[in-house]
C-alpha cells in the first residue's frame, strides 16, 4: 500500500514521475504533497515574458494602425494595388505579433511543468487556470493567456479563493474574452449622454461575463441563481473596462490596464441573490464576489471540480462534502482545502482512476523521457496533435475532465503515433527496462514489464512505455 | 398568430407503423439512408440565420442589424415571403429552391435555462435534463436502426466522440493523421498489451476500424486529407489544426465535411457521421449582412457545399441536420450582439429531405410574445424533429424512439413527412 502511494503522488497529484522521483518520494507521498504546499506562490519569471498591460497596449496600437490603413485603402479614389496590400499587410500585423508571444508562453509553461519539483502546485496551477479558462480562439488572446495566467492566477494558486477571483476577474484577458470591458450600464451618464444626441446610439449590458462567473467561476450551474441575477449582476459590473480600449465612451486611461470606468457604471443599488448591494461603483462589484466567493454553493462546486480531478471521475460525495466543509471552514484558504485532498482516503485507492488528458500525456512524456523543450513552434506541436492546444478550450467551460471526453479511437490512435514517434526519434538513448519502474512504480503490470523487456529495439521500448495502459493514466 | 406550415403531426396507428417501416425498410436498405449531424456550439442565433423579415416587429427589436426584405440592398434570401435566409447562405438557398431544405423555426430543445454546457447536454444525451444520461440519443437510435451496418456504426469527425454519438452502438473517431503510421509489429505488440484493458482494447480496435475504411477510400477524399494537407500547423496563417474547435473557417469546413463524404461514400462505411463547429456565441459585434456572423455563416454554407459535391450521387440518399443548444435574445444588446435566449432554428438539408419548407408555428416577437419578455417563445420541440427524421430516414422503431432514443418525451409528437419516403 505504501509503495503505491509514490506512484500516486507522482502521477496523479504531480504531472508524472521524472527518473528518480520515485525513489526521492519514498514511502510517504503525502509528506511529499504536503511539502509542496509550503513554499512561495509558482511564479514563473522570465525576462522575455511580456506584461498583460503591455502586450495590450502594443495591440491596441498596432489596431488603430490598422484601421487607419484600411480607411486610406478604401479612401483613394481609384483604390490602387498598394493600398490593398497595404491593408492586407496591415491585418497580418496583429496576428503577427501576437503569435511569438503565445509561443514563448507555451515554451515556458510547459518547461516548467517539465522542469519543476513542485509538479503538485503546477497541476494545480493548470487546474485554476482551465477552472477560470480564457481561450485564444479568441484572437487578442493569444497574446494574454499566457500572462494572464502568470499575472492573475499563479500568485493566488497558494492563497484565498475570494482573492484569486477578483484578480481573475478584474484582468483584462477576461475582460476581453467574456466582452465585459464594453459592457453599459443603460441608465449610465455615458448611456443617456449618447441618447440625447441627434443620432442617438442605443448602449447597453453585456451579460456574458456575469453568466459564466456565477456559471462556471462560482456557484456552478445548479447554484441557486436565476436570470434576473444574472442581469442584475452584469449591471453591477458594469464599468468594469480596460485603459485605452477604443473610442466614444471608452477612451481614455492607462492603456491595456484594467479601469473602473464610472460613466459607464449603471447607478443605483442592485439585488443579487437576494442581497441588496448599495451602490458604490466599484466596490459593489467586489462586494458582490466577495459574496459570491463564501457562497455554499461555490465551496461545492470548487469541491466537486478538485475532486473529480485528483480522485475520480465521478467522485464519492463524502470526500466533496469534506472538501467542501474545508473551504468554506477556512474562509476560501486554499491550502486547507489542497490538505483535505491530500488526506482525503478515495484518492489514494485506486491508482489508474483517472485517464490522462492529453495535456497530462504529453507533460508526464516529457517529464518521464526527460526531454529538452525546444522553444517556440515544437513546444506547442505536441499539444496540437494530440488535442489539447495550450490554452485553447474553445469555451468559457474550459477543458472537459472525465475520461469519455479524452478516450475517443482517434485520440488514443495520435498518442500511440506521438509514442512511436518519440521512441524513433531517441532510439538507444533511452533504456525502457530501466525506467519502467522509476516512472510507474507500483503501477507497472506484468504485461507492460514484459513487452517492454521483449521489445525488438530500444526505440520500440520507449513507445511501448509510453503506450501501456498505465501510462495513459493517472 | 401568425401560423406559416401545418405541422405534419403524423397520426400513427400501431399497424400502419409497422406497415410503413416494413415497405420503407426494404427501400431504404436499397437506398442506405445516410445521416451528417452537424452540432452548432455557442447558441446559433436563429432569428439572424433565418430572418423573420415579414414579421412587423423584427426590424424594431434588430435596429440597425435587422436583415432587410430580399431584393433590397444586403437583404435576406427569399424563402416563402415572410422568412428569409441570411445573404451568407447562397448554398442552401440553392438547396431550398430545389426543395432539399426544410427550416424548422421557433424551435428549441427541453432546455429552458441559458448555460451552454447544460444546453448542449440536453441537445445531446436526448432527455429533458442536463447529465441525466451519460449516453447520447444518435448513439441510441443507431443501436436500434434496423439493417445491416459495418462494425461502426457512425462515426464522429475528430479525436474524441462528442456525447450525442456515445453508447452501445459500435462507433468511432476519425481525425486525420499528422504523424507516421506504425509499423505492423509495434502495432502487433500495443493490441497485445491492450487485450486485458477494456477501454483501451475497444478503442484501439474502433480506430483500426476507422483507418481501414478510410484507406479502402483509396484515391478518395480521406487519403487525400491524410497526412500533409488536414494538419499543417501554420497557426499564424490561419490553417488550423482538426484538434482545434472547429470554428468557421473554409479550409476546416472542406477538411471536415470531405473526411465525413469520405466515410459515407463508402458501401461498407458507417452511415452516421457528425462533427461539432463552433464561434456561434455572438455576444459583441455580431454583424448583420456582413460581419463576424455573416463570415461564420458563409463558412458554414460553402462547407455543405463541399459535401454535397463530395458525396457525389450518395447526396440523394442524405439528410444533414443541423442544430444548436439555444437561441439568443430577440433585441440587440448593448455591445451590438445577442445573449443567450431560447427558441432558434435548425435546419435539414440534403437529397433525402422533402425540402422547400419553412415549418414554423410561428409566435411573433411582439413584446408579449417573447418567452419571458426577451427571447423567441418555442412552439416546436427539438425532439419531434429529431424523431421524425430517426423515424422516417434511419428506420428506428417508434416504440424504441419513445422510450429508449427520447424518454419522457411524449409531449414531443414526431414531426412526419421530413424525408422522402
Amino acid at each position: 500500500m505504501r509503495e503505491g502511494f509514490s506512484a500516486i503522488a507522482a502521477n496523479r497529484f504531480g504531472l508524472g514521475a521524472r527518473p528518480g522521483e520515485l525513489a526521492a518520494i519514498a514511502d510517504d507521498g503525502r509528506d511529499w504533497l504536503e511539502a509542496q504546499l509550503r513554499a512561495g506562490p509558482p511564479v514563473l519569471s522570465d525576462p522575455q515574458l511580456r506584461s498583460s498591460q503591455e502586450t495590450l497596449a502594443q495591440a491596441q496600437k498596432l489596431r488603430q494602425e490598422i484601421r487607419a490603413q484600411r480607411k486610406s485603402a478604401e479612401g483613394a479614389t481609384a483604390p490602387g494595388k498598394a493600398g490593398a496590400d497595404d491593408a492586407a499587410a496591415a491585418a497580418q500585423a496583429l496576428p503577427q505579433f501576437l503569435r511569438p508571444i503565445y509561443l514563448s508562453e507555451v515554451t515556458a509553461r510547459l518547461r516548467a511543468a517539465v522542469a519543476t519539483e513542485r509538479p503538485f502546485i503546477e497541476r494545480l496551477t493548470q487546474f485554476w487556470g482551465n477552472h477560470f479558462a480564457v481561450s485564444v480562439d479568441k484572437q487578442l488572446l493569444s497574446g494574454l493567456a499566457g500572462s494572464f495566467e502568470r499575472e492573475a492566477i499563479r500568485p493566488h494558486v497558494l492563497g484565498n479563493f475570494s482573492d484569486l477571483l477578483l484578480a481573475v476577474e478584474t484582468h483584462a484577458a477576461m475582460l476581453l474574452y467574456l466582452d465585459n470591458h464594453l459592457s453599459v450600464g443603460p441608465h449610465s451618464q455615458a448611456a443617456l449622454r449618447l441618447e440625447r444626441r441627434a443620432h442617438p446610439r442605443r448602449l447597453g449590458i453585456n451579460e456574458n461575463l456575469a453568466r459564466e462567473i456565477l456559471e462556471l467561476h462560482t456557484l456552478g450551474v445548479g447554484g441557486g441563481y436565476t436570470q434576473a441575477d444574472v442581469t442584475a449582476f452584469a449591471e453591477v459590473i458594469t464599468g468594469w473596462s480596460i485603459g485605452g480600449e477604443g473610442g466614444g465612451p471608452f477612451v481614455g486611461g492607462e492603456p491595456g490596464k484594467f479601469l473602473f470606468r464610472p460613466e459607464l457604471h449603471e447607478p443605483g443599488a442592485k439585488r443579487v441573490l437576494g442581497t441588496a448591494y448599495a451602490d458604490g461603483g466599484y466596490g459593489q462589484g467586489v462586494a458582490v464576489l466577495r459574496d459570491l466567493a463564501g457562497h455554499p454553493s461555490t465551496a461545492r462546486f470548487i469541491a466537486l471540480k478538485l475532486a473529480r480531478h485528483f480522485i475520480a471521475d465521478d467522485p464519492p460525495p463524502q470526500a466533496v462534502g469534506r472538501l467542501a466543509r474545508a473551504f468554506t471552514g477556512s474562509g476560501g484558504d486554499l491550502p486547507t482545502v489542497y490538505r483535505a485532498l491530500i488526506d482525503s482516503r478515495e484518492a489514494w485507492v485506486q491508482p489508474l482512476a483517472k485517464y490522462k488528458t492529453p495535456s497530462d500525456y504529453i507533460i508526464s512524456g516529457f517529464r518521464g523521457l526527460t526531454l529538452p523543450v525546444e522553444a517556440g513552434q515544437p513546444a506547442l506541436t505536441p499539444f496540437g496533435v494530440l488535442g489539447q492546444r495550450v490554452w485553447e478550450p474553445g469555451s468559457p467551460a474550459g477543458w472537459p475532465d472525465r475520461s469519455a471526453d479524452w478516450d475517443g479511437a482517434s485520440a488514443l490512435m495520435k498518442r500511440i503515433e506521438w509514442a512511436d514517434a518519440l521512441g524513433q526519434r531517441l532510439g538507444n538513448r533511452r533504456d525502457a527496462v530501466q525506467l519502467a519502474p522509476q516512472l510507474l512504480g507500483a503501477n507497472l503490470s506484468a504485461a507492460t514489464r514484459s513487452a517492454v523487456a521483449h521489445a525488438a529495439s530500444a526505440a520500440q521500448a520507449v513507445t511501448l512505455l509510453l503506450a501501456a495502459p498505465e501510462f495513459m493514466r493517472r | 398568430m401568425q401560423r406559416r406550415e401545418f405541422l405534419n403531426f403524423g397520426t400513427l396507428l400501431a399497424g400502419g407503423a409497422l406497415l410503413t417501416s416494413r415497405v420503407a425498410f426494404a427501400r431504404a436498405d436499397e437506398r442506405r439512408a445516410r445521416l451528417v449531424l452537424i452540432i452548432m456550439r455557442g447558441a446559433l442565433d436563429g432569428l439572424a440565420a433565418v430572418p423573420p423579415h415579414g414579421d412587423r416587429d423584427y426590424a424594431a427589436l434588430r435596429g440597425e442589424f435587422a436583415l432587410r426584405a430580399p431584393g433590397e440592398a444586403g437583404g435576406a434570401l427569399p424563402l416563402d415571403g415572410f422568412f428569409g435566409l441570411h445573404p451568407s447562405l447562397a448554398f442552401l438557398q440553392q438547396c431550398y429552391a430545389a426543395r432539399e431544405l426544410t427550416v424548422l423555426h421557433a424551435l428549441a430543445s427541453p432546455y429552458r435555462e441559458r448555460s451552454h454546457f447544460d444546453g448542449q447536454d440536453v441537445l445531446e444525451n436526448g432527455s429533458p435534463r442536463a447529465h441525466a444520461l451519460a449516453t447520447g440519443w444518435l448513439n441510441r437510435a443507431l443501436a436500434q436502426a434496423p439493417g445491416p451496418s459495418s462494425r461502426e456504426a457512425g462515426v464522429a469527425l475528430g479525436q474524441n466522440v462528442p456525447l450525442v454519438m456515445r453508447g452501445p452502438a459500435e462507433v468511432t473517431s476519425w481525425s486525420a493523421s499528422k504523424l507516421g503510421a506504425l509499423d505492423e509489429d509495434t502495432l502487433a505488440r500495443i493490441t497485445d498489451l491492450y487485450a486485458a484493458d477494456p477501454l483501451l482494447s475497444v478503442r484501439l480496435a474502433d480506430a483500426l476500424a476507422a483507418n481501414a475504411i478510410a484507406s479502402a477510400d483509396g484515391a478518395g477524399s480521406l487519403a487525400a486529407l491524410a497526412p500533409d494537407t488536414a494538419v499543417r500547423d501554420t497557426s499564424a496563417a490561419g490553417v488550423s489544426q482538426p484538434a482545434r474547435p472547429l470554428k468557421a473557417n473554409g479550409a476546416r469546413y472542406a477538411q471536415v465535411v470531405r473526411a465525413a463524404a469520405g466515410f459515407l461514400r463508402q458501401e461498407a462505411g458507417p452511415r452516421v457521421a457528425m462533427f461539432d463547429t463552433t464561434g456561434w456565441d455572438t455576444h459583441a459585434n455580431e454583424g448583420a449582412a456582413q460581419g463576424q456572423l455573416a463570415g461564420r455563416l458563409s463558412a458554414l454554407d460553402s462547407g455543405l457545399a463541399t459535401l454535397k459535391q463530395e458525396l457525389g450521387p450518395v447526396w440523394s440518399d442524405t439528410a444533414v441536420l443541423l442544430v444548436t443548444e439555444f437561441g439568443r435574445t430577440a433585441a440587440i444588446n448593448g455591445t451590438r450582439g445577442t445573449d443567450h435566449g431560447t427558441a432558434t432554428v435548425a435546419l435539414l438539408v440534403g437529397g433525402a429531405v422533402a425540402g422547400g419548407r419553412v415549418i414554423a408555428d410561428w409566435p411573433g416577437l411582439s413584446a408579449r410574445a417573447l418567452y419571458q419578455g426577451r427571447d423567441l417563445q418555442p412552439t416546436l420541440d427539438l425532439r419531434s424533429v429529431l424523431k421524425g427524421v430517426l423515424q422516417e430516414h434511419l428506420l428506428v422503431p417508434p416504440r424504441e424512439l419513445e422510450h429508449t432514443v427520447f424518454p419522457d418525451s411524449r409531449t414531443a409528437r414526431p414531426l412526419t413527412g421530413l424525408v422522402r419516403t
